[in-house]
């Protein structure tokens, strides 16, 4: 029989402590169902989303039930789509919005809550297939409710494409602006990345990647609730104990992630992926990752020592998390996005949080500027010049960096944006009030850093 | 599967009883049962044999001796617990 100790923690994690499954995510792979014609193309996207993936939802139900392990989204990720928009005759706005189209109905009809892909990865150039999407991308996340869309404007191998850069500045400016009596709602379903990984469970940046397979099964945990939990436990014990702690923690809630990822590959006949071994969290309370951070001695997320309590963290989630897993990737760490983070709002509130510490943070952790609000009236170049920083941090330290920013429309410093759900509220955040035009206006490629030549 | 139910609440007459003809209700094989009193809270562990049914079929008849009783009441694969805290 199994330890009563053990079963009972195991239900007060679940119970008490927020742990969940964040999202079970089905990649499929589209290459085949590139047109010349759009119509006949965006016809293949639908049959084959709607057949693989026609059984996710009920599947992930019924291991929800079995095993009495809440699982919080089912999703599908798919090849990012301009490598279809580079096969079409005709690449015009209207024909790249079809496929945006097709995705959202596709994905109602299974169920699913997101769909993401609605990509391209641009970081050394743009094909005409790739200038079009991102053109297409303001209409095609106003105009359809639940398609994420994500472009890469960097790798540390090949540098930072500073024209998708100042393109994407406009980009976001104009999302923000179709989507303005929803608080610029789009700019929450569209990720730059820099560095991104082909096999992300989690939304918005989830797309199936070049070198996939034809479909596979991606798990992303969470549990930061537990992390936190298991922290108050040893107050004032040094940082030995901290990292330990968060590491035994970690190998449990991993472990879990990586039996639902079999049952689900198993049940589904599709292969398993990886787990993610990220830290999401919630806008729940006592689902935060800034309380974990506070739970460590800080006052307030975003004080100083933050970023050395977040290295800590991220690291220590890692250790325990990837011994209880065969097959490690996504972007693993801690995620720090504001509005979806009780403690992370209430920081940015209070002034505690500031642009410049989050830019600090994300030295350390796994993502970026994660669902920050700024005022509506930031220039398009001084968003690019975010994310160039943003993307600078990830090529220099061969890691996935990327901004989720979004400039809401009306609004200013001291105003919050409510998306609601999972996506939460954003305290709009203070940007610099200097002009970056000159530099965004240069144009061409950052070289590949020195950590590039590795060969 | 072998699954786990967990029941959680304050010490009444009739908690195993009512569970027990649940489960022989459904064809439901006890294999393991242990309790104890833990931070004040009546705790029965049980390990079934779901062979003969599904956690579906039995759920709405736990939900009604939860609400009856008032307790908490948990039933997961076993599996659940033999990956977390084993190696």
């Amino acid at each position: 029989m199994l330890n009563p100790f053990e079963i009972l923690e195991t239900i007060n994690m679940i119970d008490k402590e927020n742990l969940d499954i964040r999202t079970i995510t089905m990649g499929i792979s589209l290459k085949d169902c590139a047109d010349p014609d759009a119509d006949k193309a965006c016809e293949k996207v639908y049959k084959k989303i709607t057949e693989y993936a026609k059984d996710l939802v009920t599947v992930g139900c019924n291991i929800e039930k079995q095993y009495g392990i809440p699982i919080i989204n089912k999703r599908v990720s798919v090849t990012p789509i301009s490598n279809l928009i580079d096969a079409l005759d005709d690449k015009s706005e209207e024909n790249c919005i079809k496929f945006a189209k097709t995705l959202d109905i596709a994905a109602k009809k299974i169920g699913v809550n997101f769909i993401g892909g609605y990509s391209a990865l641009v970081h050394k150039g743009f094909t005409e297939g790739e200038k079009a999407l991102i053109n297409s991308i303001p209409r095609a996340l106003a105009e359809t409710d639940i398609v994420c869309s994500s472009v890469n404007v960097g790798t540390t191998k090949a540098g930072i494409n500073m024209d998708a850069v100042a393109l994407m500045g406009k980009i976001i400016k104009k999302a923000a602006e179709l989507t303005k009596d929803n608080g610029g709602f789009a700019c929450a379903k569209l990720v730059v990345f820099t560095n991104a990984v082909e096999d992300n469970p989690f939304m918005a940046g989830a797309f199936h990647g070049e070198g996939e397979g034809e479909a596979v099964i991606n798990v992303g945990v969470s549990g930061p609730g537990v992390v936190k939990c298991a922290l108050e436990k040893v107050k004032g014990e040094p940082f030995g104990v901290v990292a330990e702690t968060i590491k035994k923690t970690a190998f449990k809630i991993t472990r879990m992630g990586q039996l639902v990822a079999q049952e689900a590959s198993k049940r589904l006949g599709v292969p398993f992926g990886i787990v993610d071994l990220s830290l999401a969290p919630t806008p729940a309370i006592g689902d935060s990752v800034a309380y974990i951070l506070e739970e460590m001695g800080l006052e307030k997320c975003g004080t100083h020592g933050t970023t050395a309590a977040l290295a800590l963290l991220n690291d220590a989630v890692k250790k325990g998390g990837v011994m209880a897993s065969s097959y490690v990737g996504g972007l693993s760490g801690a995620f720090i996005p504001v509005s979806e983070d009780a403690g992370m709002i209430a920081s940015a509130k209070c002034g505690a949080l500031t642009l410049e510490k989050l830019e600090a943070m994300t030295c350390v952790c796994s993502v970026g500027l994660d669902m920050i609000a700024v005022p509506g009236t930031a220039s398009a170049e001084t968003i690019s010049a975010i994310i160039a920083d943003e993307s600078a941090i990830g090529m220099v330290n061969t890691k996935t960096t990327a901004v989720r920013i979004i400039p809401a429309p009306g609004k200013n410093v001291g105003d919050v944006v409510e998306f609601g759900g999972l996506l939460g509220s954003c305290p709009v955040m203070q940007v610099k009030e200097y002009s970056s035009a000159e530099f965004i206006a240069r144009g061409g490629r950052i070289p590949a850093p020195l950590q590039a030549l590795k060969n | 599967m072998k699954a786990v139910i967990t029941v959680i609440g304050k010490d009444t007459v009739g908690i195993i009883a009512n569970i027990s003809s649940l489960l022989y209700k459904h064809n439901i094989n006890i294999l393991d049962i242990s309790q104890t009193i833990m931070q004040d809270l009546f705790t029965m562990i049980m390990l079934v044999d779901m062979q003969n049914s599904s956690v579906g079929d039995i759920s709405d008849g736990i939900k009604q001796i939860e609400k009856d009783m008032n307790l908490s009441i948990h039933i997961q694969n076993q599996d659940i617990f033999q990956s977390m805290h084993r190696i």
